[in-house]
């Protein structure tokens, strides 16, 4: 034990003197939630459109107020003609363009039917179909307030609500993504580049040559890690709460616990890689490449699993992050259990152990 | 509890690195494995410090086999590689305390052992090993090696890139690690070195040359060895080369060492030879063989 002890207290040394290691430790994880919660955003807001009013009466001048009203949108100019539609989206500082046809009153009260064109900006699609669902149920309830006190013959109305994240924050989905990220990049990619360190400076030549055994060299390396990554864990926990005030529905101790079996897997993980490779280059390479995109391609962190195709869902089900956005989520957002997320746990539990049991098998007690 | 290595052999996919050696290095002894740059030496090292399979052969360090015993021999031998490989972001005392530790000992415990070679750097405790010059990195190793106390001290080209001085130091330190009971493993490629060991094997291309105590080995030079002098060296190689009775020529320092294929040799026929081929303050006198003499001579066949 005193043995174990004296090797971890070597990794510490070598964490805390490592002073870009340390950056990347702590100022990773800080940086990117704050950038994921700030500049990087789904949200519509303030959105500059443009205004093609052919009719000029009062339902087309009420349907632009009500549109310009709404926080979401702001009329930036107002068009003339239809050729000046496309000269305008040129230009680049419109999203949108409303266009009202002529007589648009008037065919509304005599046929019923009244059309507005809405264009949209679609070089960034999500932006593009979220503007135009904005727009359109904005005139919906504009249509709603007109239509109130005619009888109709039926009228289907649906409610909608928004649960666990009523106004669509996205920084409640980037929070346990972003979390997932770090807990998992750090962990992985610390550990394999400190094992694959102590083979490229040729220590690990008189580590083999002493008493230390494989599973004591692997634990050593692994044991301040979990430390450190816990620390990281609690920094963003702590940030989502205060700066982006993210209600935390759910057992404290329990996203604590998990993030911890969330941060052993990612060490495995991490020390798999050491076991196949003999520079930090290329640990860090795979750890970056292999690690970084399938967790935020596959694990539903920004693209939701569900609207993938078929094969790529199967894929997914092998990211260590997907199971455990899913527990982060769970607890964070919906409040739920250890009951209701046994089967993600579970999992992450297996994952872990056949790592560990793989690297054990495959770390080498010699030189080759 | 020494060495003994029985026909070992070893591959590196297809090139041979160690060719069917066989040596015993007795209890206590200062070995020395003597060899230019890829001869093996280091090869030969790892598979006796348990860090690679030999693919023929056996062998026995401390008395344990080095393939089914191999945890009881990492227990108790001191393995000091070429490469300096110990931690560049700890300071000396921190290294030497790391080594103590993992061991299962401590400082203090084997503080005797150590004193003579870590006196001199214990000054500079504080100090991070990355930025020691050549000289206390090794020894620095050599404590490192040392703290728990090994029953059989491995050195693989302990002294090379090391000041001349400190060279000698390093040497008298083995020499009186010698007296502490401790059977010592060295290769060098220097060959005043190997005067310095109480039995050397010379090897090259993965194969033993011969095996013997220094002074004995000297001996076995069939041939009287001339120190020859000239002002233009390339000159003289060259001239000497040509000459029809040369059995071996090479540079030795400012000298040339030469032998003649006759038994009667007559050093002023070769100054007249010489001079003749326009070279300046020609010089020839016999002079005592060294190790280096033997080995140029053993590896000629």
């Amino acid at each position: 034990m005193k043995r174990f002890l004296g090797f971890v207290r070597k990794e510490f040394y070598h964490i805390f003197r490592d002073k870009r290691s340390l950056f990347i430790l702590f100022g990773m994880p800080v940086a990117q939630i704050l950038l994921f919660g700030f500049a990087i955003t789904n949200e519509i807001n303030n959105v500059d459109i443009a205004v093609l009013n052919q009719s000029k009466d009062v339902n087309t001048q009420e349907i632009t107020q009500k549109i310009d009203a709404s926080k979401y949108f702001t009329i930036k100019r107002f068009l003339t003609s239809e050729k000046e539609i496309e000269e305008a989206f040129k230009k680049g500082d419109i999203k949108a363009v409303i266009n009202f046809e002529k007589d648009f009153s008037e065919h509304l009260i005599k046929e019923g039917q009244g059309s507005i064109q809405i264009l949209t900006d679609a070089t960034d699609p999500n932006t593009a179909s979220a503007i135009t669902n904005y727009i359109s149920s904005i005139i919906q309830s504009y249509q709603q307030q007109q239509n109130q006190g005619v009888q109709m013959d039926y009228q289907i109305h649906p409610e909608v609500r928004m649960v666990y994240n009523p106004e669509l924050k996205s920084v409640f989905m980037f929070v346990p993504g972003v979390m997932t990220i770090i807990l998992m990049l750090v962990s992985a990619m610390m550990t394999s580049i400190s094992i694959t360190r102590e083979k490229e400076l040729g220590t690990m030549e008189i580590l083999l040559v002493s008493p230390l055994s494989s599973f004591q060299v692997i634990v050593g390396k692994v044991v301040p890690y979990i430390f450190l990554s816990m620390i990281n864990a609690a920094i963003i926990i702590f940030l989502g709460i205060t700066v982006f005030k993210m209600p935390i529905a759910g057992n404290l101790i329990l996203l604590g616990l998990e993030s911890v079996l969330f941060i052993i897997t990612s060490l495995a993980l991490g020390i798999l890689i050491s076991t196949m490779v003999k520079t930090q280059q290329t640990a860090m390479m795979i750890s970056l490449m292999g690690l970084m995109l399938p967790v935020i391609l596959l694990s539903g962190f920004i693209f939701p699993i569900s609207s993938m195709p078929p094969p790529l869902q199967v894929i997914s089900n092998i990211v260590p992050a997907k199971w455990f956005i899913t527990i982060a989520k769970g607890i964070m957002l919906k409040g739920v259990g250890l009951g209701y997320l046994l089967k993600e746990t579970l999992i992450l539990i297996g994952m872990t152990v056949f790592f560990i049991a793989l690297s054990i098998k495959k770390y080498k007690i010699r030189l080759e | 509890m020494g060495i003994l290595v029985e026909n070992i052999s070893k591959s590196y996919k297809n090139v041979a690195a160690v060719k069917d050696i066989s040596f015993e290095v007795k209890p206590g002894e200062l070995y020395g494995l003597i060899g230019p740059d890829g001869a093996g030496k280091t090869t030969l090292f790892r598979i006796l410090t348990t860090l690679l399979v030999a693919d023929k052969g056996q062998a026995k360090v401390a008395g344990y086999d080095v393939v089914q015993d191999y945890k009881n021999i990492r227990h108790s031998v001191g393995y000091m590689p070429g490469r300096f490989s110990l931690y560049q972001d700890l300071t000396i005392e921190e290294n030497l305390n790391f080594f103590a530790t993992i061991f299962g000992t401590s400082i203090e415990e084997n503080y005797d052992l150590i004193k003579d070679v870590y006196e001199q750097i214990e000054p500079f405790k504080n100090r991070r090993a990355g930025k020691l010059s050549g000289g206390m990195k090794q020894k620095l190793a050599l404590s490192c090696a040392l703290i728990h106390k090994p029953k059989v001290l491995f050195l693989d080209e302990p002294t090379t890139g090391v000041d001349p001085v400190s060279r000698k130091e390093f040497w008298e330190m083995l020499k009186r690690l010698q007296q502490k009971d401790i059977t010592i493993l060295v290769s060098t490629p220097y060959m005043d070195e190997a005067a310095l060991c109480d039995r050397i094997a010379l090897i090259q291309e993965g194969k033993i040359l011969e095996i013997d105590s220094p002074e004995a080995i000297v001996k076995k030079i069939p041939k009287k060895i001339y120190d020859i002098y000239a002002s233009n060296m390339y000159g003289l190689l060259t001239a000497l080369k040509d000459f029809e009775h040369a059995h071996s020529v090479f540079p030795f320092g400012e000298f040339v060492h030469y032998t003649d294929k006759r038994e009667g040799f007559d050093s002023n026929e070769l100054k007249i030879y010489l001079e003749n081929k326009n070279l300046q303050d020609v010089s020839i006198s016999l002079t005592e063989p060294d190790i280096e003499d033997v080995f140029m001579e053993l590896s000629r066949k």
